[in-house]
């Protein structure tokens, strides 16, 4: 063993092997812009930005082709702002129960079961949205259409439920317990504690979690592709059949696309605009998350 | 007279209206925790629920004939063995990728890295990384592999777009895996003389393996219930065999199960469900092998 320690070269190969496999990551940064960039250039040579951006009709696959994205955005939107309405108020109340009410026994059964919400297959929510959610929704909603944008939107609230309730929880735990300990000593209940003082002081470890989520769900694909229909349509009415950027995507994937087609490039203009999105979100997200590290540090 | 009576009248009915606050604020505080207990149990009653649809309506359909047959154009004849084993394929490739790479980037950046800008850089750029939607990993290996590259919608191009998207989740988990291991070891290593890779490779990796493993399965078992990725690379939905080598097109069970799910009968509904219970028990599988795994080198160590 103890000549190893004079092969300095051997040590130094490793080590740029190491920082090699490191570096590749950002090749895969590179990657995905170019790309997404390479034929979104190609697809704008042939559709104008605003025609893109703006337009309200969306039919690449039909004879009279109209490239505007804005129905696809409002799918999203809307089956998104649908989880949002359930995972945020649900994961924040969750997180406030786990961080400050409940004994730390529970709490370590509790988190990995919620975990588990989060690790089953998109696909398998799919079908839990299609043919259990939705059926249930008509009993109630009797002119909810078979696919439509409420099942899984909130199917999809309940997958990003746990990511919400984890973070915000991380994010109440962190907060110091004197802030705590001082407002108990003023003569607050746990409830006033909780949401005058400890939610506001992790607030922005708060918006960083549900920024996370809004992102979580703008890119989610399979539920929305299973559930929600495949109709590209600017409304924003919860029970007709929708289509998102994912589902789009999808959608495309499945047919036979040549390579070079408009159809093609099609489906990385929507990429493009869908990694946008999410980028700028998860930025906002980490930028939310490190101020508030800072402020606790 | 009057204001005799009223001076003493007037405290009780202070504390009363005191009393009576003190009790609607414990009234709201219980209302807040049982606001939380009831979101949990409402998770929990979707998680059960969802568990039970699917074995419900895919029990029935559960047998060997199923696990081993080739899809078909009726319900009742079709299996899952051409996906099952494609699944199988691809998930393997993938960890055959991804746990090399993703392992010795963690090491550079835990170990080696002396926190410079450029590993600054990196560590941003892998947490960016980890929020990209699946899809547009989909769209990277579409460019990237099935066309730039010429490797078709083949098992390579699958493996290596799974194994792109799972590498941050790899590398995360193994840099927390690594950070857990005390500093006293490597100094320890250090004092007798060993070199840098030796401390790595003789000490801080083998005290750190449940946490990478416990890692990397959470990851590989991510990669084997997606499905949008390897949909956008132009992985078929209907394959009649199982991969022959690498380069073979194939399928993936959670896109057969798409398959199936987004036909209207209600027969190809119940052989979705049936898949989703075969991919539920590969998933726990995984899992169980996972946590008995870290549960014996736990033991083995010898601090």
């Amino acid at each position: 063993m103890l000549p190893r320690r004079y092969r300095k070269p051997a040590e130094r190969v490793i080590e740029s092997a190491l920082f090699l496999c490191a570096a590749g990551s950002v090749l895969v940064t590179v990657g995905i812009i170019a790309v997404l960039l390479v034929e979104t250039v190609a697809f704008l040579r042939e559709v104008p930005l605003t025609d893109f951006l703006f337009g309200t009709e969306w039919t690449p696959a039909f004879l009279q082709k109209q490239f505007g994205v804005l129905p696809l955005v409002a799918g999203t939107m809307l089956t998104s702002a649908i989880a949002m309405a359930i995972a945020i108020p649900a994961g924040l109340l969750i997180a406030i129960y786990l961080s400050e009410y409940a004994p730390s026994g529970l709490r370590r059964v509790l988190k990995p079961v919620l975990e588990i919400l989060a690790g089953v297959p998109t696909v398998v929510y799919g079908y839990f949205a299609l043919l259990f959610v939705t059926p249930l929704l008509q009993q109630v909603i009797p002119g909810l259409s078979g696919f439509n944008a409420l099942s899984p939107g909130i199917v999809m609230g309940i997958m990003i439920l746990p990511l919400v309730a984890s973070l915000s929880e991380d994010a109440l735990r962190s907060v110091p317990n004197g802030l705590r300990e001082g407002a108990y000593a003023l003569g607050a209940t746990k409830m006033q504690a909780a949401l005058r003082v400890i939610v506001p002081a992790a607030f922005s470890g708060i918006s960083a979690a549900a920024i996370l989520a809004v992102s979580r769900a703008i890119g989610e694909t399979m539920i929305v592709a299973v559930a929600a229909g495949q109709q590209p349509r600017l409304t924003l009415d919860p029970t007709v059949p929708v289509q998102t950027m994912t589902a789009f995507i999808v959608q495309m994937s499945l047919g036979d696309t040549a390579h070079g087609s408009i159809e093609y490039k099609t489906i990385f203009a929507v990429g493009m605009l869908l990694f946008i999105s999410t980028f700028t979100l998860n930025l906002a997200s980490n930028w939310l998350r490190e101020r508030f590290r800072e402020e606790y540090a | 007279m009057t204001a005799s009576a009223q001076a003493p009248a007037s405290p009780p009915k202070r504390s009363a209206r005191r009393r009576a606050s003190t009790a609607r604020k414990l009234v709201e505080d219980r209302l807040l925790r049982w606001a939380g207990i009831l979101m949990l149990l409402l998770a929990l009653a979707s998680l059960a629920a969802l568990l039970y649809d699917v074995f419900h309506d895919g029990w029935g359909r559960l047998s060997w004939a199923f696990l081993t047959g080739f899809p078909s154009r009726f319900a009742a004849n079709a299996g899952i063995w051409h996906a099952l084993v494609g699944s199988i394929y691809v998930i393997g490739l993938t960890a055959a990728i991804t746990i090399p790479t993703g392992i010795a980037a963690a090491i550079y950046l835990e170990e080696y890295s002396v926190g410079g800008r450029l590993s600054r850089i990196i560590e941003i750029n892998i947490s960016n990384l980890a929020g990209v939607p699946s899809i547009i990993y989909g769209l990277l290996g579409l460019g990237l592999f099935v066309r730039w590259m010429n490797l078709g919608p083949s098992v390579l191009a699958g493996a290596l777009t799974l194994a792109l998207l799972v590498l941050p989740v790899v590398i995360l988990s193994t840099r927390e895996a690594l950070r857990a291991v005390p500093k006293s070891l490597r100094e320890g290593s250090y004092a007798l003389g060993a070199t840098k890779w030796q401390t790595t490779w003789h000490q801080v990796l083998p005290s750190a393996v449940p946490g990478i493993l416990t890692g990397l399965i959470l990851a590989l078992s991510r990669a084997i219930g997606e499905t949008a990725p390897l949909i956008t690379l132009g992985a078929l939905t209907y394959v009649a065999f199982t991969p022959e080598s690498i380069w073979s097109p194939f399928t993936v069970l959670p896109i057969q199960i798409f398959n199936w799910v987004s036909r209207p009968q209600a027969a190809f509904a119940e052989n979705a469900a049936a898949g989703i219970v075969v991919l539920l028990v590969l998933l726990l599988t995984m899992n169980a092998v996972a946590i008995v795994v870290r549960d014996r080198f736990q033991r083995n160590r010898i601090v």
